[in-house]
């Protein structure tokens, strides 16, 4: 049976604030059909996120949802995870949100390895903002704050994830919602910390900018920059040069934080 | 030895301070190290899992009144421990605790600053950051504890204003405060008064309003993972919790946080009066400072000169009324500060200019003697 995607949606809170053409709305429905294939209850998840357009996405849901400040949605959501271990905690937030102002709070969060899921709608610029270069605005692409081009070199935000710990890594493209769903749900599944780079489009200002063209031309471009990481071994090296690889690029067994921190507690009580 | 006995402790104020976090149900301390506070973090660091309370050490300041913003919506009594560089970068999410109404401890040990400052030495050069350091009109709770016993009493205290109150409570300690030592009795938890937040009563199907005020103004609030599902921003909201951008309900909210702690002020204010009924020259002063002017009050009485100690326990919200009433016959007032002059501005506002008012003030990171304090109560 299909699902019904009212179920988890605030409808009083529409029309939603996205531009046509935005990629943002099809992450959320991606995390609306993971969550209702996990059967979690709407009471048991907290959705977190900062500021941004990406970051407005909890308001939309109908679960229990918190809209920080800038870049800080993962200091919150560790403090939620910690406090009620109980809680599926999915936190939402945009490149610039994770990787700039929050970098800090990303790597560390990663290297703790608590049971959330971090989708970063990664559309390569500050979108709500008005359009200026983020940290993973291609090198050479315009923003309004590099109107010549960024001369700077992007974040790779799975390469980051991965080096500095998250035990679940992967990336998705919006136009693909089966991949999305899949990588989605597995980072969701995933016990301990999981990182998504969900690329969305930002036509408004990214596609303007940068003579992109529309939504789908967007898309097409942001496939023809990526391959399947299943394929990579039958790809040449040059065919992979520069080229993003999308699916699950890393997963790895490690302790979660909240389970070491139980078993703290209970050697603690075994003392006395 | 005696249940009496037993309870009598020599603590560091950092110490009591810890103490009186977990008898008033502290169950989750985010922090990162600082000094003079770190034995906070250090103390409950091994102390909180032996209670199955959380402690856990954050990347930066940001994230750790982040992290105790979110503990408390998932229910918890939650604190976190800095000084001046700390409470800097903690006051944009402080602004969002107190916009979005969650209640919890911030504890300040006060250095010497600006910027690193003096990191071991005393000060209250924080006062005014303390009222006014986040951006926006906003309501502060701050209390300042002179000993070791208040420290731990106003630690409880922080708490359940924290609760009653739905917001972000400041402890205000100086270094000299939170590393003397003192004799102090730890109460049995039944003889504490301790606070929970209020929690909705609405049945399934009812609309919980997480911003609707209650009769005195607070909120009543449910903690995430109850069964009521609700949103939270920092935007100005309406009385659901969600963005508002209708002027008349962003005056009124905006208007409600300050009116909340007015309206409930009594509850909140704490002082002490010391020989003010006849004082014709009044001492105003807090912290380990009051110490030292409890000094210089009773050696000026012995030279004759009638003079008193007002001391607010609570700066903020301000005790107007008792220190215009201890004001009542002095001719002149003086405000001995570790700083270069900060709540005495408090106090002109208060009494305004029918006093002659006059700082004592240092800031070379030794404590004021109570000699200084008496030169300027005899004029000298
Ligand atoms: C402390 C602080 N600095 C700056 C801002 C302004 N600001 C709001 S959203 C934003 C960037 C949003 O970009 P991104 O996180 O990539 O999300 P998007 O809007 O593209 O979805 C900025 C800089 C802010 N709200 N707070
Ligand atoms: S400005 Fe860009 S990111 Fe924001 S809603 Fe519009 S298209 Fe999306």
């Amino acid at each position: 049976m299909a699902m019904d995607y009212f179920e988890y949606l605030r409808k009083d809170k529409m029309p939603h604030i996205w531009c046509p053409g935005c990629g943002h709305g099809t992450i959320v429905k991606s995390i609306l059909r993971a969550i209702d294939k996990l059967q979690w209850k709407k009471d048991d998840v907290v959705v977190v996120s900062g500021i941004g357009c990406s970051s407005r996405t909890p308001g939309y849901l109908d679960f229990n949802t918190l809209h920080t400040t800038h870049g800080r949605a993962l200091a919150f959501a560790t403090g939620i995870k910690v406090a009620n271990p109980k809680l599926h905690v999915v936190v939402v937030a945009g490149d610039g949100d994770s990787m700039a102002i929050g970098g800090n709070h990303f790597i560390h969060t990663c290297r703790r390895n608590l049971d959330i899921t971090l989708v970063v709608y990664n559309n390569n610029i500050y979108g709500m903002t008005g359009g200026q270069a983020s940290p993973t605005t291609f090198k050479g692409s315009r923003g309004t704050t590099a109107p010549y081009g960024a001369i700077e070199d992007p974040f790779d935000v799975c390469e980051m994830a991965k080096a500095a710990g998250a035990s679940f890594v992967a990336r998705a493209l919006d136009l693909d919602a089966v991949a999305m769903d899949r990588v989605i749900v597995a980072a969701m599944e995933n016990k301990g910390f999981s990182v998504v780079d969900a690329w969305s489009q930002c036509t408004t200002y990214f596609g303007r900018q940068n003579k992109w063209g529309s939504a789908s031309d967007m898309m097409d471009r942001y496939k023809e920059m990526t391959y399947n990481v299943k394929a990579a071994d039958k790809l040449a090296p040059e065919q992979k040069a520069g080229k993003f690889p999308l699916g699950v690029l890393h997963q790895v067994q490690r302790t979660e934080w909240c389970e070491q921190y139980d078993k703290l507690i209970e050697s603690l009580k075994a003392r006395d | 030895m005696s249940e009496h006995a037993k309870r009598v402790r020599f603590l560091s104020g950092n110490e009591a301070c810890s103490l009186g976090a977990l008898a008033a149900g502290c169950r989750f301390f985010g922090g990162y190290p600082i000094s003079p506070s770190s034995e906070i973090a250090e103390f409950l660091s091994g102390q909180l899992p032996k209670v199955g309370g959380k402690f856990i050490q954050m990347e930066d300041e940001i994230a750790s009144i982040g992290a105790i913003l979110g503990a408390s919506l998932a229910g918890a009594k939650t604190m976190t421990a800095t000084s001046g560089p700390g409470l800097s970068l903690m006051q944009e999410n402080l602004g969002f605790g107190m916009m979005a109404e969650i209640p919890c401890v911030v504890v300040d040990v006060m250095r010497g600053g600006p910027s690193t400052g003096n990191p071991t030495g005393p000060s209250q050069s924080d006062v005014m950051a303390l009222r006014w350091g986040t951006h926006g009109d906003h309501p502060v709770v701050v209390v300042c504890p002179a000993s070791i016993k208040e420290v731990y009493y106003g630690t409880i205290d922080c708490f359940n204003y924290a609760e009653m109150m739905r917001t972000p409570v400041i402890l205000a300690m100086d270094e000299i405060t939170a590393h003397m030592r003192e004799k102090i009795e730890i109460p049995a938890p039944e003889e504490l008064h301790i606070e929970y937040r209020r929690k909705p009563t609405v049945k399934p199907g009812e609309s919980y309003f997480p911003y609707q005020p209650a009769q005195d103004l607070v909120p009543v609030m449910a903690d995430y993972g109850e069964g009521i599902r609700y949103h939270v921003t920092g935007l100005n909201h309406d009385k659901t919790g969600f963005p508002t951008g209708n002027p008349e309900i962003m005056e009124e909210g905006n208007r409600r946080l300050l009116e909340k702690i007015e309206h409930n002020k009594e509850k909140l204010l704490k002082y002490e009066e010391y020989k003010v009924s006849d004082a014709e020259v009044l001492v105003v002063a807090y912290g380990s400072t009051a110490r030292s002017a409890k000094r210089a009050v009773d050696d000026a009485r012995e030279r004759g000169v009638k003079a008193g100690l007002f001391r607010p326990i609570t700066l903020y919200p301000i005790p107007d009324k008792a220190l215009q009433a201890a004001a009542a016959k002095a001719k002149r007032v003086i405000v001995p500060e570790m700083n270069l002059g900060q709540y005495i501005m408090i106090v002109e506002r208060v009494l305004g200019h029918s006093v002659k008012l006059s700082g004592v003030n240092l800031v070379n990171g030794e404590p004021i003697q109570p000699s200084r304090i008496l030169s300027a109560i005899m004029g000298e």
